[in-house]
Order: C-alpha cells, then sequence, then structure tokens
C-alpha cells in the first residue's frame, strides 16, 4: 500500500503559502521596531513549518534554504542579533524567493537556484558577523555543522518479532525526533517459497536530521538490545544522499509511508489554478449551521404532526409552524453564505509590503493605513478583487503620491498617507482606496484626451467626465512610462474586472488634496435583491441595485425624435424610453405607455426606462447559471426559479441598454466607442 | 407511465444483466420516438428522464425552436421543439407529447437538454453492424445529424446524433474561452 502523496502535496503548498503570508506580514511589523518575542516566535514557526514540510516532501533546497532563515531567526528569537533593517531585507527577500522556489516546484518547473544560493550566502555572512566568531566559509556547511543528525543502520536479527517487537514503532519513534529518511534493505529476503514469516530479514537505514544526543537516538532501540545489529554514525553534511548500500529496488514494507518521503515526490499532474477550491471554515460558522439545521428539524417534525389530522382549528398554528419555517430556512441560508465569506484582510494584506517596496523604489515616503479589514465578502469576489486593488494601490502610489520635496514645499508632510478602507453599505461591501497626493490632473487629462480626439477642442467637461476618461483603454497622462505604471494599461481592466463582479468604481479627486477610488460590490454572487417585473405572460427580475425608481407615466411628458426614440422628461432629464416587449419580441398587455409603467435603471452611467406592464413583489432570488446547460443570452444575466416552481430571468441592466442601443441607428456615442476601439 | 417504465427497465437492462435486453459488446440499445409519422432514435444512455410537456419560460432573441427554459429540479434546462427544428409543420401539443431530457456532451463538458416530441415508442437493441450510414438526403434534416439508420420490424428507425444535433447553430457553446 503506497500513500498518494500528491494529495497532501497541494496541501503543502497552500499552508506554505499561507505561512509566507504570517511571515511577511511579521516582518514588515518587526521593521516598525516591533519585534516582541511572539512576533519573532511567529515568523520562526512559519519557517520551521516550510522547513519541515518540504523536506518531507523532498524538496531538499526548499528546506535548505529555509534552514537558512530559520538559523537567522533562532538567533533572533534567542536575542542575541538586534532586528537591523538589513536584516529584515534579507529576510523578506528570502520570504520571495522562497516563494518562487515552491511555485517553481509546484509547477514542476526548475527555480532560480542563482538567487537562492547568493541570498543563503548573504545571511551567511551575517550571522558570521554578528555572532562574533569566525564561521568557516558562508557557504552552506557552518549552519549544518551544528545541527548534523545521524544515520542508523539497525539491522534485526531474525527472531525480532518473537520478542514481541515492532520495527515500525521503532522508526515511527525516530520520525518523532527529526528530519527523517528511511530506506528498507530487503536483500536479506529468502523468496516466496521459502519465506518465513515469523522471521525478520529486512533492515533499515535511516538518516535522521537534527540537533539529537546519541543517547536519545539509543534509547529507541533500548528494548531490542542484542536483537539486533546496530550501527550510528554521525551525519557532517546536508547534501549527502541516502545510504549506498540502500538497493535500488525497494519493496513495498509497512513502513512505506515514511519510505515514500525519502522518494522523490512526483509533482502534481497540472499546477492547480491561482484561486484556491478549498476554504477554511471557523468551527463558530460550523456550529451555527448544525444548530440551525437541528432547528429545521423540529419545525418540519412539528409541521408534520400539525398535517397529519388537520382541520380548521390548527391553521393558526399551522400558520405559526409557516413562520418559523421561513425564519429557519432564512437563517440557514445566511449561515451557509457566512461560510464563503471571508474577511478582506485576505486581500489587504499584500499591500504593506508592495507600498514598502515601491516607495523604497520611487524614493518616496508612505505611510499606508488599513481600516475595516475584518469586512467580510464572499470568497470570490475576493478572489478576483485583489488585482484591481493592486493596480489601484499602486496608482494612488506612483502617480498621486508626491516626492517629498514637491509635498514639503506644497505645505504638506512629507510622509504621504495612502489609506485603504472597507466597510459595508446596505447589500454592498465597499473598498475605498484613498491618497491624500496631487490629486488627478485635470489638466493633463483634458488636454491629453483633445488630443486623442475624445474630446472636443471646445468641450468643457465636468469632473465626472474627465474622471470618466482615466478609464478608457490606452489613456494615461504619465510623462514617462515607469516599470510601476504609466502604460495605460490598466484603469480600463480594473474598471472591467470590477463591473464582472457586478460592481461599480467612483473617482473623486481635489487638486492638491488628493484623490479617492470607492469600489462597490455586492456582498456575494449567488443572490441578489431582485423586482419582479411583468410583460405580458412572462415575470423578469430586475437587480434592486440598478433601479433609480419607478413611476407612472404622464401623457405630458412622453415625447419622441423622429417618431422612433421614445424620450421622457423626468424632473429636468429625459430619460430614453425603451419598451421591454419589443426588445424580447414578446406580446405586452400594455402598448400604452401611459397604462403601463416606468422602470428608471442606470447602468454604466447611462440611464434608461424599462417600460413594462406591471410590479409585481420585491424579493431575494437565486441565481442560476443559463450558461451551464445553454449559453449566454444577451440582456439576461441569468435565471432563477419563482415560488412557483417556474423560471424567470434575471435582466442585465447594462446588457438590455447596450442591445437596445444596436437596436436603435449608431448615436455618436456608439461611433465615440469604435474610435476608442480602433485607436 | 408506460413510457417512463420502458426507460426504467431498459436503464436497469443496462446496468445489470436482465435476461429480456441482451447487451453484448457490439450492440446498443435506443429509445425511439414518432416525430410526423416517423420514428427515431437516441442512445438510451444519454437519456436523462422524460416528462410530460409543461409550459417553458422563453428565452428573448433565440430562434423559435428554442421553446425556452424549465426547472428541472433547480436546474435550469434548455428545451427545444424538435419539429420545429426540423422544420417541420407545427401541431399542438398533445397528451402524447413529451420532453426528453437528454446529457449532450461537447468536448469534456456536458449540458443537460430537453426535447419536445410527439410520443415515446420503444426500446430497441441495435447492433452496430445493422447501423447504415444515411445518405445524403438533402433535407431538412442535416446529414451529420444522423449516426445512422437501422431496420427494426422492417420499420426504419433514424438514429440521432444528438451531441452534432444538440451543439448546433443556435445551442452552440461559444468557443471564445
Amino acid at each position: 500500500m503506497t500513500i498518494d502523496m500528491s494529495k497532501f502535496l497541494d496541501t503543502f503548498f497552500e499552508e506554505s503559502a499561507e505561512g509566507l503570508d504570517a511571515m511577511e506580514s511579521g516582518l514588515l511589523h518587526m521593521q516598525d521596531g516591533a519585534a516582541d518575542d511572539e512576533l519573532v516566535n511567529t515568523i520562526f514557526r512559519a519557517a520551521h513549518s516550510i522547513k519541515g514540510g518540504s523536506a518531507t516532501f523532498g524538496l531538499s533546497e526548499v528546506a535548505e534554504f529555509t534552514h537558512h532563515m530559520e538559523t537567522l531567526l533562532d538567533e533572533v528569537r534567542a536575542g542575541k542579533r538586534a532586528v537591523a533593517s538589513d536584516l529584515v531585507d534579507v529576510l523578506l527577500e528570502s520570504v520571495d524567493c522562497l516563494r518562487a522556489m515552491l511555485a517553481a516546484s509546484k509547477s514542476g518547473s526548475a527555480g532560480d537556484p542563482k538567487r537562492a544560493k547568493s541570498l543563503s550566502a548573504r545571511m551567511a555572512k551575517i550571522l558570521g558577523v554578528a555572532t562574533g566568531h569566525v564561521v568557516v566559509t558562508a557557504s552552506a556547511q557552518p549552519v549544518q555543522a551544528a545541527s548534523g543528525g545521524w544515520r542508523i543502520v539497525f539491522r534485526p536479527h531474525a527472531h525480532l518479532y518473537r520478542t514481541g517487537n515492532d520495527p515500525v514503532r521503532m522508526l515511527r519513534e525516530l520520525a518523532e525526533l527529526g528530519e527523517y529518511k528511511v530506506s528498507c534493505d530487503t536483500s536479506r529476503l529468502p523468496g516466496f517459497v521459502n519465506a518465513q514469516p515469523e522471521e525478520c530479514a529486512l533492515s533499515w537505514t535511516v538518516e535522521l536530521r537534527g540537533e539529537i544526543p546519541e543517547k536519545r537516538v539509543r534509547e529507541v532501540f533500548d528494548w531490542v538490545d542484542g536483537d539486533c545489529d546496530l550501527t550510528l554514525e554521525p551525519l557532517p553534511a546536508s547534501s549527502e544522499k541516502l545510504a549506498p548500500d540502500a538497493p535500488a529496488v525497494q519493496a513495498v514494507v509497512p513502513v512505506a509511508k515514511e519510505k515514500t518521503n525519502g522518494d522523490k515526490t512526483s509533482t502534481p499532474a497540472a499546477p492547480a489554478a491561482a484561486e484556491t477550491t478549498s476554504i477554511r471554515v471557523g468551527i463558530d460558522k460550523v456550529d451555527a449551521l448544525i444548530n440551525m439545521v437541528g432547528e429545521l428539524v423540529i419545525t418540519q417534525s412539528m409541521l408534520g404532526q400539525v398535517g397529519k389530522d388537520f382541520d380548521m382549528s390548527r391553521v393558526e398554528k399551522l400558520m405559526h409552524g409557516l413562520a418559523q419555517l421561513e425564519r429557519n430556512t432564512r437563517e440557514l441560508q445566511e449561515s451557509v453564505m457566512r461560510i464563503r465569506m471571508m474577511p478582506i484582510s485576505f486581500a489587504f494584506q499584500r499591500f504593506p509590503r508592495m507600498v514598502r517596496d515601491l516607495s523604497q523604489k520611487l524614493n518616496k515616503k508612505i505611510e499606508l493605513r488599513m481600516s475595516g479589514e475584518q469586512t467580510e465578502l464572499d470568497k470570490t469576489v475576493m478572489e478576483k478583487i485583489g488585482d484591481p486593488l493592486v493596480h489601484l494601490v499602486r496608482n494612488s502610489v506612483d502617480h498621486g503620491i508626491e516626492m517629498p520635496d514637491v509635498r514639503r514645499a506644497a505645505g504638506k508632510a512629507e510622509t504621504g498617507i495612502v489609506t485603504l478602507n472597507a466597510f459595508h453599505q446596505g447589500g454592498n461591501i465597499v473598498i475605498e482606496i484613498k491618497d491624500d497626493g496631487a490629486g488627478l490632473p485635470r489638466g493633463k487629462i483634458i488636454a491629453k484626451a483633445r488630443k486623442q480626439g475624445l474630446l472636443g477642442a471646445d468641450e468643457e467637461p465636468d469632473d465626472n467626465k474627465v474622471f470618466e476618461l482615466i478609464f478608457m483603454a490606452g489613456f494615461s497622462t504619465a510623462d514617462q512610462v515607469s516599470d510601476v505604471s504609466g502604460r495605460g494599461v490598466g484603469m480600463d481592466v480594473v474598471r472591467k474586472n470590477i463591473k464582472a463582479l457586478g460592481g461599480t468604481v467612483d473617482v473623486k479627486s481635489e487638486s492638491g488634496k488628493g484623490s479617492t477610488f470607492t469600489i462597490r460590490l455586492p456582498l456575494t454572487l449567488a443572490i441578489l435583491d431582485g423586482q419582479l417585473v411583468s410583460v405580458g405572460e412572462q415575470t423578469y427580475i430586475v437587480p434592486l441595485v440598478s433601479i433609480v425608481e419607478t413611476l407612472q407615466m404622464k401623457k405630458e411628458a412622453i415625447s419622441a425624435i423622429a417618431g422612433r426614440a421614445e424620450l421622457y422628461r423626468l424632473r429636468d432629464e429625459y430619460i430614453p424610453v425603451l419598451r421591454l416587449y419589443g426588445l424580447f419580441g414578446i406580446e405586452p398587455r400594455q402598448k400604452d405607455l401611459a397604462n403601463g409603467l416606468l422602470v428608471v435603471v442606470e447602468g454604466e452611467g447611462k440611464r434608461v426606462g424599462l417600460f413594462v406592464d406591471d410590479l409585481q413583489n420585491q424579493q431575494q432570488v437565486v441565481i442560476k447559471s443559463l450558461e451551464s446547460n445553454f449559453k449566454r443570452v444577451p440582456g439576461v444575466s441569468g435565471a432563477t426559479i419563482l415560488g412557483d416552481g417556474t423560471v424567470a430571468l434575471i435582466l442585465d441592466v447594462s446588457g438590455v441598454i447596450d442591445a437596445s442601443r444596436q437596436a436603435t441607428a449608431p448615436s455618436g456615442l456608439g461611433k465615440n466607442q469604435a474610435q476608442i476601439r480602433a485607436a | 407511465m408506460s413510457t417512463a417504465q420502458a426507460v426504467r427497465m431498459a436503464n436497469e437492462a443496462a446496468g445489470s444483466d436482465s435476461d429480456n435486453f441482451q447487451v453484448s459488446a457490439n450492440s446498443d440499445q435506443y429509445l425511439t420516438f414518432i416525430l410526423n409519422g416517423e420514428e427515431y432514435g437516441v442512445d438510451i444512455l444519454r437519456v436523462q428522464e422524460i416528462k410530460g410537456w409543461d409550459s417553458a419560460t422563453p428565452i428573448p432573441n433565440t430562434p423559435d425552436y428554442v421553446r425556452g427554459v424549465i426547472n428541472l429540479r433547480g436546474t435550469i434546462v434548455p428545451i427545444i421543439d424538435l419539429r420545429a427544428r426540423f422544420g417541420l409543420e407545427r401541431v399542438p401539443y398533445g397528451p402524447t407529447t413529451v420532453v426528453i431530457v437528454l446529457k449532450v456532451m461537447h468536448g469534456n463538458a456536458s449540458r443537460i437538454m430537453g426535447i419536445v416530441v410527439d410520443a415515446v415508442s420503444e426500446v430497441y437493441n441495435v447492433s452496430q453492424q445493422d447501423l447504415k450510414p444515411a445518405p445524403e438526403f438533402g433535407g431538412a434534416v442535416r446529414v451529420d445529424f444522423v449516426k445512422g439508420l437501422a431496420t427494426v420490424d422492417k420499420k426504419m428507425v433514424i438514429i440521432l446524433a444528438i451531441d452534432e444535433l444538440l451543439n448546433s447553430d443556435a445551442m452552440a457553446v461559444a468557443n471564445a474561452e
């Protein structure tokens, strides 16, 4: 029986990534001068588990490299070494290097051994200088010398089993002492015909690493003293391979699990997608779920009893039971959704490091402030919001915050402040990225837009329109393209990604005071607050978030252009009227605008009025995919199942607006877009 | 629901060693149905269930042979009217009109779709050598939708290639991704 190690390998990679994140954030805190014991311990523990894990899976380079880090950290932990910035730098770089090494082994490609080697050398140098005594060389040797290990050749006599001893138990005990590699020698096996099941013909060679006293190792074999041949040799260096006397063909023996460790574990067939497929759920959330299911069962049995011999006198009881069922169901639904929710700190945690590196590179002084890290949002949303956030933060650091001397001249503190804030608002999560820098260069944007033909020469756009421009593809005002930003790809991608999640992004900016980007996202992608509207026989669902208002039209406010494009005057605004039945090709009950209702919706900053027959109720609907069994349908974002079991389609408001625009003659706006695409 | 029973029996037969239905290596079982007086067959292992016709929610801007989507125990399943798909004359849906829910493969992925037919008929064993290739008949039904022609009890049964049929035209999966 062999154990499929690749299954555990994935877990190892996942855990290592978490460990590295912990190390990184710990190191960043350490840099702030707060090197308390707990912090150092956290970092040390993370490094230690990565070392242990990588050795288990035969990733010897990773293990060796982590070992150097561990040695360095151990000295910090023991108080032998002060936390200096060069130390933190080296360790941070090592974290990066380790991450790259792990990624390389995950994908099965070769890593960058040079980088690891140079970092190892740097660490060794730091070690050598500070401990005060001369260390032999700056290679891998010195750190290993302190913690060699043992090569144990364990050759039990044939009668070992009869004494009641089990070699597997001893090998397990050895495994607990330190890093451990074992190989089994089967050359003494007599062959199947002559096999004596009661006799032991196997012997083992164990390589045990770590600072383990000889006495401790011998203790393991105390019980079999005299029943076996035991040789112990100290191990000097780390790179030495398994004992040569281990035969090439290794039989599968009861210690198969341990034996596999020595073998090079196969890399997983395909590297997993960037999005992790497992989540860790707090036990409290699971407990809440179990409680709720318990209540549901109670309610169900109560209802069953009511229904058994039902008469009108029990109606009240039935209603009561149904109300309880509704409450249970809602709570259960909320708890299940909460399982997918994770605090946004998972997305935020990469920023301290990023801002630190960027500010060093750009010679700016920047302080990053984060708040609302505990705000929870859906895991899928979080995974997809990561990249847009990185982009916006980079932008704030690069374009927003000025150089220290510029800031001083402007009467501001030299250190710029970038603030990340997250909070819940209604059914949305709002993420703000704020900087106190120069603000968006309004004049520059306008000039550039004129040059690219996005704006007319004498057009004087308002702020909203100007800031809208920065989200256009290929638009950048940076004088110089740096490797940080300025290529003009990005803001359009940011907006596209956020839109794909059903969110919006807004900009506010004040010259000289800074700018704020506000991202609004739905909490979850699985449930939606909807307004049910009817058109003819059909029921459609309009997402509540996109509805501005609903009204009955007055005849005198309806007008038309060229008899086709109908407009409705709402206060001081003309809103195009879109007859939903015409767009969807169904027979309505109302064709006269004055008899139906107008649902004013907003999508992508444009407002249109959807003409429908009637409004029904508002309710939460579970979004079901149309694509899984059919395909994407323009103007429809999905489907749901109503209370009566029928299917209703959910409108995609921006899709409907697009579709209506294509149906009518190409307007000025459409042409404009075509130009952008061509540019 | 004798037809549903037939399917269940056939499915059981495919899974077990029933005596009534001899399943050999080179013989497949087909569920046949009637469409405009002709008998068509589909691979029975692809049949998920047979259900009576119930109204579907129409999908805007799709050809009229896409009747809409129905709720099949929480899954949204599109329904294709096979008469309309083959350009046959529309008839009102009657008591024998049924929806055959099929598993349609495209590449490694699968989709669940329903087809509306006049009535279900039989379950036949057809050996592979009895399956004759369809001649070019230049009619409404494209030859690539036909897997072959079989003769059972001196009647012709048109065996449909449902993957080709239900992944074509408006039902095609966008291959952009």
